[in-house]
């Protein structure tokens, strides 16, 4: 039987054509947001276009022997950018070695129910408002609240330890190891945070599971949850690598800024963002072609730490669904 | 056999997985401990230390030359408008920007392959370190003199702000737009509005929320950083005093805190903590603003 529609529902509700105006706006605003989505891939590669073109000049001349010699003089016009890049890999390393172990026993301990759970909601956010104060003002809290609190203990360890080329020169202020150690607050929070939210993706069957079993809370944590949730932990442990590599204001103010070259943690060194931020406002000539390598250099490094995090996601993470 | 459950079944503390449990149990929390202390330490200091510098005098006056008077070195009046005029200049190009861009990974495309690359390029856009944006700016606008003949200026540091904004704002507008429930997409569909209208009216209000959480966030963001103003937008010490003046130098409370944290001068040092008393002040309430529009979504009823 055929659904008979009278003729007064028709003439209220007519097929009409969209009119032309509506479809220009349509087709328009898809245009319009197809424009701003492909501002990202303009800007990155205008960044990268306009950093390598500016750094090419210090590339031909130096080629790779940039990367391992510490010269850096304006008036001979040698540059190396060897101590910067040794200085960014180092610091960003060990206050990695740091973070980690601090950063995912917090998120263990605000993931597990050790202590009730507004308590560790509040731990969590603070953690993560750590991640909201900018590094200039931990630079400030750096250089006149903890670098001159923590020196005398630097220096126990250099009078004890001084045979060690690690620890081979006094610490007399700015340095190496604040810097390391203010790089750790910088990262913790990413660390946590990210370590959080995997730890808490883990099902609860797994826990239930081991518990089951007979093991332990942390015999679980080490053999069931922290494998379950290792894809982020790696994650979220990289892309804090590549910001403690990227990191400028707070290393600048305290790591003392210098050029020379030394195995001691306690020496002033540079990183190449700490070399960017000192130097390149004044710099002309091939000084600023030799900057802009370094900062070529810093790009290709944090590039390759984040492409790297995202793929290890990918690759590590475990379905349970 | 000899059962003795009563036995085996109690809890025993003095075995080693007990005491081991109990010793793991008490690093972690150690270690929780240690993550925030730097945070209670830093803003006590911050608050304490500089909020005792606040008055009326600091806030309004334009800072002193370094070292011309070691008593009084003016204020950070200039650096509090520098800093609020580049984060709005950042703001008027990354919030449209990042928002269409969202829009169309979330409502046009959502698994193409170009949506895939742009997904991918703001992740890594998220990790380009801030100075290299700073280095960018410089060498695109600042050495060209590109804008109007002008070198350092407000407008040159509110663009590379704008440049760290710009992927976090997508990655919240896509991720918030995706959680939109499609029976809303198809109910606008069906009684026959346009794709234009269906996102203006239906799934951007959904969003709303969401989206606006991420734009605080990136603002809160963009208002601390550093790095990329020191040579880019250079600092100045004067108060603008009309439109023209953003083609100028311009002071920011960020930049301040670096030059004036490293002058010899006490005074100088004051400065610097009473602009960072500033600064984190209002990024703290920003952060937790949004935390509070996330989870209350003051504005829109229909929050997803």
């Amino acid at each position: 039987m055929l659904l008979r529609v009278d003729k007064a529902t028709t003439s209220k509700f007519l097929l009409k054509r969209r009119p032309t105006s509506e479809k220009l706006v349509d087709i328009g605003f898809k245009n319009i947001v197809i424009a701003m989505a492909s501002m990202v891939a303009i800007v990155l590669f205008s960044i990268f276009a306009i950093v390598y073109y500016e750094s090419t000049e210090s590339i031909s001349r130096y080629g790779l022997r940039f990367l391992f010699s510490s010269a850096w003089n304006p008036v001979t016009d040698e540059y190396g950018a060897f101590t910067a890049i040794y200085g960014t890999l180092f610091t960003s390393i060990a206050s990695l070695l740091i973070a980690i172990p601090l950063g995912v026993g917090t998120a263990i301990f605000i993931t597990e129910n050790i202590i009730p759970k507004y308590i560790r909601d509040v731990i969590g956010i603070m953690v993560e408002l750590l991640a909201a104060i900018p590094s200039v003002v931990l630079g400030l809290w750096a250089v006149f609240i903890m670098e001159p609190f923590i020196r005398p203990f630097l220096k126990m360890v250099y009078e004890i330890l001084g045979f060690i080329p690690f620890f081979g020169t006094e610490p007399l202020g700015a340095g190496m190891m604040p810097a390391i150690l203010i790089l750790v607050v910088m990262i913790l929070p990413i660390i946590t945070s990210i370590s959080k939210d995997s730890l808490n993706q883990v099902p609860s069957n797994l826990r239930e599971a081991a518990y089951g079993i007979g093991a332990t809370r942390w015999t679980t944590i080490f053999k069931v949850i922290i494998p379950a949730a290792i894809s982020g932990i790696t994650g979220g442990v990289l892309l804090a690598l590549g910001r403690a590599m990227g990191e400028t204001m707070a290393v600048t103010m305290i790591i003392g800024n210098s050029n020379n070259f030394s195995w001691s943690i306690f020496a002033p060194s540079y990183t190449i963002s700490s070399m960017l931020a000192n130097q390149f406002g004044e710099a002309d000539g091939s000084q600023v072609s030799s900057l802009m390598y370094a900062a070529l250099i810093l790009m290709v490094l944090t590039l390759f730490v984040n492409v790297f995090a995202q793929w290890i996601v990918k690759k590590l993470s475990l379905k349970y669904q | 056999m000899n059962y003795n459950t009563k036995k085996n079944l109690t809890f025993n503390p003095s075995l080693t997985r007990n005491i081991g449990n109990k010793a793991l149990t008490i690093i972690s929390s150690l270690f929780a401990i240690i993550s925030i202390l730097p945070l209670v330490l830093v803003i006590s200091y911050v608050l304490i230390k500089g909020g005792s510098y606040i008055n009326l005098e600091t806030l309004i006056l334009e800072p002193e030359p370094p070292g011309d008077d070691l008593l009084s070195a003016g204020g950070i009046g200039p650096a509090i408008t520098g800093t609020f005029i580049m984060t709005l200049i950042a703001s008027i190009i990354s919030i449209p920007v990042g928002v269409g861009g969202g829009i169309y990974l979330a409502e046009y495309s959502k698994s193409g392959k170009f949506a895939k690359f742009v997904r991918f390029g703001s992740n890594v856009l998220a990790g380009v370190p801030s100075i290299i944006a700073g280095v960018f700016i410089y060498a695109l606008i600042v050495s060209t003199k590109i804008l109007f003949g002008s070198m350092f200026s407000g407008i040159a540091g509110g663009i590379s702000l704008s440049i760290l904004m710009l992927p976090t704002i997508i990655k919240t507008t896509d991720e918030a737009l995706k959680l939109v429930p499609d029976n809303l997409r198809r109910a606008a569909f069906g009684v026959g509005a346009s794709k234009f209208t269906m996102i203006s009216n239906i799934t951007l209000p959904a969003a709303f929320s969401s989206i606006s959480t991420g734009i605080l966030l990136a603002l809160a963001r963009a208002a601390g950083e550093t790095a990329p103003l020191i040579f880019t937008a250079l600092f100045s010490r004067y108060y603008i005093t009309s439109f023209d003046d953003i083609f100028y130098e311009m002071g920011s409370l960020s930049v301040l805190i670096y030059n004036f944290a490293l002058e010899p001068y006490e005074s100088q040092n004051q400065l610097a903590w009473a602009a960072s008393f500033i600064l984190v002040v209002v990024l703290l309430s920003l952060n937790i603003l949004s935390r509070w529009i996330n989870t209350h979504g003051i504005f829109s009823k229909n929050k997803v």
